[in-house]
């Protein structure tokens, strides 16, 4: 059964500004996790000056033998990228319905400050939705 | 199209009905952000929400008395909190309030409930912040309407914790002035 093993959100400079893990397989410690973040935004930025085609725009999927990667990037140069099993589909679905509720919980929280932690609970509980609702729907498939 | 030569004669438009609501509550974001850089507590935040409020609603209170109710004026307690409950909501929120209640310790409160604010819809309230509540803005207009219609009452929005439900509801407490009550009583 495909399922989600964790969520990464990272500002533009590269900081870690959301983290979630759903299961143990996933599960990293903090500072793992900010390593990962910073890991990825910088292999990100590389793979665009790598592409043979101009007019790259970073690494969308990354697949290995035990986990995928897929990775949003937004057109502020927001990340967001989730950790899951091989062969997941959908999750570019999932990744912009997570953009969604991010520019809407988030960006209209005049409590939240721009490229911090995010620390919004209504957040909290409509990605929790919204991840319960995909993996339902994943195993009516 | 006629022209008008005064300003003042052409007829009031409808105006448009909607709204987007992505543009409100980045507006409503900014008051709210704006106001935090010029207080120093949470009670100063809360009087410049309703302060911009009461604004909101000695304008919104003439233009609907005008447009709606054919320039009648509300002289019952019922009648204005009817006239909130129901026209005052619908032209800014779309809906009715959920609901309208008595008071049931004090005879000078009233209770306007909503399961959830428009102007709350994205807004998370950090844990420091404690009880505050950017319901103020609508208490504000509310005090505003009833203010101005001759009902002089503090208002107040609060969190009201409902059993079986995460999210709490939001009550608007409306207190009187001990001068509106006697009225109301002499009128019978």
């Amino acid at each position: 059964m495909a399922a989600i093993y964790s969520l990464y959100i990272i500002n533009k400079s590269g900081g870690l500004i959301f983290y979630k893990d759903y299961g143990s397989a996933g599960r990293m410690d903090t500072n793992d996790s900010l390593r990962l973040a910073s890991l990825w935004h910088s292999m990100h930025a590389i793979s665009q000056q790598l592409s043979p085609v101009s007019g790259c725009s970073g690494i969308e999927l990354l697949q290995a033998d035990t986990f995928d990667l897929h990775c949003f990037q937004s057109l502020t140069g927001t990340k967001f990228f989730v950790v899951c099993e091989p062969g997941t589909h959908h999750m570019e679905d999932l990744l912009k319905n997570i953009y969604e509720l991010y520019t809407d919980y988030v960006l209209k929280n005049p409590f939240y400050e721009m490229e911090m932690p995010i620390r919004c609970e209504l957040f909290d509980v409509n990605l929790a939705q919204a991840v319960q609702k995909d993996r339902v729907a994943l195993l009516g498939r | 199209m006629k022209q008008y030569a005064n300003v003042l004669d052409r007829p009031i438009s409808k105006g448009k009905q909607e709204v987007s609501l992505s543009g409100f509550a980045f507006l409503f974001s900014e008051l709210v952000q704006y106001n935090q850089t010029q207080v120093d507590n949470i009670a100063e935040l809360e009087r410049r929400l309703e302060d911009a409020g009461y604004a909101v609603g000695t304008r919104i209170l003439e233009l609907l008395c005008h447009r709606e109710k054919g320039n009648r004026r509300e002289t019952r307690l019922l009648g204005i909190l009817s006239f909130v409950h129901s026209t005052v909501w619908k032209v800014l929120f779309g809906k009715v309030a959920d609901s309208l209640e008595k008071g049931t310790e004090h005879e000078d409160e009233y209770m306007i409930s909503e399961k959830e604010l428009l102007v709350n819809r994205f807004i998370s309230i950090p844990k420091d912040m404690g009880a505050f509540n950017c319901g103020a803005f609508v208490a504000g207009i509310v005090r505003g309407v009833l203010d101005n219609a001759g009902f002089p009452a503090v208002v107040s929005a609060h969190f009201v914790p409902v059993d079986g439900q995460q999210r709490p509801r939001t009550t608007i407490l409306i207190k009187f002035a001990e001068e509106v009550l006697q009225r109301e009583a002499r009128l019978g």
